[in-house]
């Protein structure tokens, strides 16, 4: 846990705390969070903030029966909640995201596979899976990309970004992730829109200046 | 015990006794504050009161997850709230953290640490003091942030919120509740 060196900034952690992230950003979060205790302390701290903020608004006067409508309904069963738990290397709410099966991988070619989590207008969350030393397939960047590690590691211009690992990635940002030789890399990844693998070609086969 | 806030000694009677009267009056306290804060953000009356009725149901409900080592009472309502109003505004849930604290369930709930309970406490006064000595434009910042009208670019761009504030009362302050999370993967 305390190898984990690339964390959430403080504007996404007040965004996230806030609720106010879209869903697929807020997943990778969420994520993050369940496998890093350093990450999980600082949300309390926001949260303690946002709280301050709450405890100093305006008190408005409840109606006379609120109260005792909600005391009347104090012995209802509690609805039924599943609670995801960590599966393998996938963290509780990707767990909830996949409603707790096993990843249905769609194959990239040149043994790249994904699993398309959540894709909508709000923004794509993905799971990709890199075998050692193959690269990301070209993407287009469209606004933030998140990036979390769950297995494995990848690699670019910027750093290496092991298992916890967050890359936060504007789209000013011109990367060439590659999985570092070896096991494997699994990552949850999420950009704002839709995400388009369009012209898939293997980095391999190009000549990289960037690393 | 009576050193803990009047919050977290009636929140830990409802966790450990399901006691009505503690709940009853963290009703008065909670819910006029709670209505205000949520009608902040343009929300009707009526439609307060029901995310009021569903926050404190939460609490109510989900009390055993309450750990006052790691969360003070009102930071641990406010992240209930603003699910209760996503759900209720965008229709959709809050991805949320794994919880640790059902993985205590099994093993017996932690030995109770005051001194750690009351280091959360001072914490979150601490914090909330540093807050509220904020120039009132920073100030109006960190109210829109934490009400969710800034986004994750617009708190970037905005270089009048003080997060800094925040780093450092993380920094000097939440050591403590590292080392408590720490301990607390140690057991799995
Ligand atoms: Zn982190
Ligand atoms: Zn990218």
């Amino acid at each position: 846990m305390t190898d984990i060196r690339h964390h959430i900034s403080d504007p996404l952690m007040a965004a996230y705390a806030a609720g106010n992230l879209a869903h697929p950003y807020a997943l990778v979060m969420a994520s993050h969070i369940s496998m890093c205790d350093d990450c999980r302390a600082r949300l309390t701290a926001h949260e303690v903030a946002g709280a301050a903020v709450m405890l100093d608004s305006d008190a408005v006067a409840v109606s006379a029966d609120l109260k005792a409508g909600i005391l009347a309904r104090l012995d209802e069963p509690a609805p039924k909640e599943v609670v995801y738990k960590k599966s393998g290397v996938f963290p509780g709410p990707v767990m909830e995201a996949l409603k707790g099966q096993p990843p249905k991988w769609k194959s990239l070619g040149f043994g790249v596979r994904q699993s398309i989590l959540e894709d909508s207008k709000e923004g794509s969350v993905r799971l990709l899976y890199i075998p050692g030393g193959e690269a990301v397939p070209e993407h287009s960047h469209n606004g933030l990309e998140l990036t979390l590690v769950l297995q494995g590691s990848f690699s670019d211009a910027t750093g290496r970004f092991g298992v916890g690992d967050l890359e936060i990635a504007d789209d000013d940002l011109e990367h060439t992730p590659h999985a570092d030789p070896g096991e494997a890399c699994i990552c949850l990844a999420a950009t704002g829109a839709p995400l388009r693998f369009s012209k898939w070609m293997p980095r391999l086969f190009q000549p990289i200046f960037r690393i | 015990q009576q050193d803990y806030s009047d919050q977290t000694v009636w929140m830990l009677a409802v966790k450990q006794d399901r006691d009505r009267a503690a709940f009853a009056r963290l009703f008065d306290f909670y819910a006029p504050r709670l209505k205000g804060f949520v009608m902040r953000s343009g929300v009707s009356a009526a439609q307060a009161e029901e995310i009021v009725q569903e926050v404190m149901l939460t609490v109510w409900r989900k009390a055993h997850l309450f750990d006052p080592h790691r969360a003070q009472v009102s930071s641990w309502i406010y992240q209930i709230a603003r699910n209760r109003q996503i759900d209720v505004l965008r229709k959709e849930s809050r991805p949320m953290p794994e919880e640790l604290s059902e993985e205590l369930k099994d093993g017996g709930s932690p030995q109770e640490d005051a001194s750690q309970i009351m280091a959360v406490e001072q914490e979150a006064q601490t914090l909330r003091m540093a807050l509220a000595r904020l120039k009132p434009g920073q100030r109006e910042m960190v109210e829109k942030a934490y009400l969710g009208e800034l986004s994750h670019s617009e708190i970037q761009a905005e270089t009048g919120l003080p997060l800094g504030t925040i780093k450092s009362r993380i920094r000097l302050g939440l050591e403590k509740l590292r080392h408590e999370l720490k301990e607390l993967r140690a057991d799995d």
